[in-house]
């Protein structure tokens, strides 16, 4: 399955990958008039420390702790992509608690969590924070 | 094969999909005492505030036992099982064979004696959609309700039933409420949280007699209530395994794969007892992400596959009114705190290892913390001044992070 890999030694730590992936889950046709002044909440983090930057977004773990331990069944695996179902999610935070990666976060109301799903809404059959990667550092491949 | 299930909750649920990873088509039975579709126990709180219903509380969708070829039997109660003839009796009569057997019987309320605890009509426990359902009809605007027991089901409870009733009360032995899971300043925290929200607590304490709607504390204090809710603790149900001759403790003894001291026979779940790996200890550890793991390692091993469960740590994640608490492991060893007011953040590490913590509201990134935990990682192999102020991959060395993140071509 296709998965969203970082190549560390290419991310400059610009933090663009954050700010497409929160204007998709926009209705905006404008990045800018979509985002501007707003705190976001994107599915993808940048870590940064001196010369070091990465961006994670969920694995998508073939053993996900994440859909095995949800109290609720909002969390589960389709077509090997861990989906998330907001309206079952109750925010317990279970699912943030048991991810290694910290790849799943509160959503923006704070009532439920939110975590990567590929774009799939979006069909364009490819992340946004892959396609808009100015350094190409983050890909979307199959590495089995 | 013909593979049979006693409880249709986490454990029994991660059973079907342990046992369908491998085997798709033979027989599934699961004998449920609940006459309802599987639904997520600990959702029975948002039901009563209105943030979840019947439908959206289903621990898995409509089709799930057709989609897994199961048969559900319910309600039916299973009232023994016969080891060497590999059979279980049910209430009604039935008799079912097994070639593989799960216990997942979960567990049922405690409740000790009382003085007077029988002249309180409306009386309640916590743990079931019945349950639920019960408190439900008699909840007014104009009750007052009075919890035995500050623990995790008490205070959901009074959450679930703040805004519909007129006030409630709390009383507990402990000194300081969520007593198993927080030290004395989270304790702190969350109880002036709950006060604020206009939550009585009577700590220390304990109800001497009940007189109808009146409790009489051991400081000789009164209380009159309306409504009583029993939520003092819980014990898990090992009665099927126990009248079979199985191995007992503080619950079913499992091992690694899940297997009873019975042939033939597993458990998982609340009914349990297995090993901690953050204290090397066994232990209850009555939460639904552990339930439900075991579920899933039984089954694998139920169908022939080969798989441990081997690293269980307690884990918790519980929100009150806005309020969020985090904790996992033990709380042994040397600690590191940090608290701001607003936030709450415990370390415990021994022997180069992080053996547990407890957040308060500060969730952020926390699996980075839980999985240090569950996998046991030495310490001198991060930067913790880093971590503990804040979770990120960052404070891995950078090979390991490469391994963990999928590597580079
Ligand atoms: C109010 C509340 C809030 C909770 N909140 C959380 C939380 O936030 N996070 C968390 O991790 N955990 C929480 N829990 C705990 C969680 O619900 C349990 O850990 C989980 O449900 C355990 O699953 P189980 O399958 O082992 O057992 P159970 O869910 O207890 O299910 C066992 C089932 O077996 C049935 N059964 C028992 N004996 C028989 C018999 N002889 N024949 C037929 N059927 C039988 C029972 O009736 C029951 O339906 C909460 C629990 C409650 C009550």
């Amino acid at each position: 399955m296709k998965r969203v890999y970082v190549n560390e030694k290419w991310c400059l730590g610009c933090h663009l990958c954050e700010y497409y992936c929160a204007f998709t889950q926009t209705d905006k046709t404008d990045m800018a008039y979509a985002l501007r002044g707003r705190k976001i909440f994107p599915m993808i983090s940048v870590e940064d420390s001196g010369a070091v930057h990465f961006a994670v977004n969920c694995r998508h773990c073939a053993e996900p702790l994440c859909v095995k331990g949800c109290i609720t069944g909002a969390l589960s695996i389709q077509d090997g992509v861990v989906r998330l179902d907001q309206e079952r999610c109750i925010g317990c935070f279970t699912c943030i608690l048991s991810c290694p990666y910290g790849a799943i976060s509160p959503a923006e109301d704070g009532h439920a969590v939110q975590k990567c799903e590929l774009c799939l809404s979006t069909n364009e059959g490819v992340p946004q924070c892959v396609k808009n990667c100015p350094n190409a550092a983050i890909v979307f491949e199959d590495r089995g | 094969m013909k593979y049979v299930i006693i409880g249709n909750s986490a454990a029994g649920i991660g059973c079907v999909e342990g046992i369908r990873q491998t085997d798709k088509d033979s027989e599934i039975i699961i004998i449920s005492d609940e006459p309802y579709h599987t639904y997520s126990r600990p959702l029975i709180s948002y039901l009563l505030c209105g943030k979840t219903n019947e439908q959206a509380m289903k621990y898995r969708g409509d089709s799930f036992y057709t989609e897994n070829n199961v048969t559900l039997l319910a309600p039916e109660r299973a009232a023994s099982i016969d080891v060497s003839g590999k059979t279980v009796l049910l209430e009604s009569g039935k008799t079912i064979p097994y070639d593989k057997l799960l216990i997942g019987t979960g567990s049922s309320p405690l409740i000790p004696p009382m003085n007077g605890l029988d002249t309180v009509t409306n009386k309640f426990t916590f743990m079931s959609l019945d349950d639920a359902k019960a408190l439900e009809r008699v909840l007014e605007a104009d009750r007052r309700v009075l919890i035995i027991g500050a623990g995790l089901i008490g205070l959901k409870c009074a959450e679930g039933i703040m805004d519909r009733v007129k006030s409630i009360e709390a009383v507990d032995l402990a000194p300081r409420v969520l007593s198993s899971i927080l030290d004395d300043t989270g304790a702190g925290i969350i109880q002036r949280h709950l006060e604020k929200k206009g939550l009585i607590f009577h700590l220390n304490q304990r109800v001497d007699m009940f007189d109808k709607n009146r409790a009489i504390l051991k400081d000789g204090a009164h209380i009159q209530f309306d409504i009583l809710i029993l939520a003092v603790g819980v014990r898990p149900s090992v009665g099927l395994v126990k009248d079979a001759g199985g191995e007992i403790g503080r619950a079913i003894k499992i091992n690694a794969q899940m297997e009873t001291s019975l042939s033939d026979v597993y458990a998982a779940g609340d009914c349990t007892e297995s090993l901690d790996v953050s204290s090397r200890e066994n232990k209850v550890m009555a939460l639904l992400p552990n339930a439900y793991m075991q579920g899933e390692c039984a089954g694998v091993n139920m169908a022939g596959g080969s798989k441990a469960f081997d690293n269980a740590i307690p884990l918790n994640a519980i929100g009150f009114l806005g309020s969020h608490v985090l904790t996992a492991g033990t709380y042994a060893g040397e600690v590191h705190t940090e608290y701001s007011g607003k936030i709450y953040k415990k370390f415990f590490c021994a022997d180069n290892r992080l053996s547990g913590f407890i957040l308060i509201d500060c969730v952020e990134k926390a699996g980075i913390y839980t999985n240090l935990v569950r996998t046991r990682t030495p310490l001198d192999t991060l930067d913790t001044e880093l971590l503990f102020r804040r979770p990120g991959l960052i404070a891995f060395m950078g090979v390991e992070r490469k391994a963990m993140l999928g590597g580079v071509r």
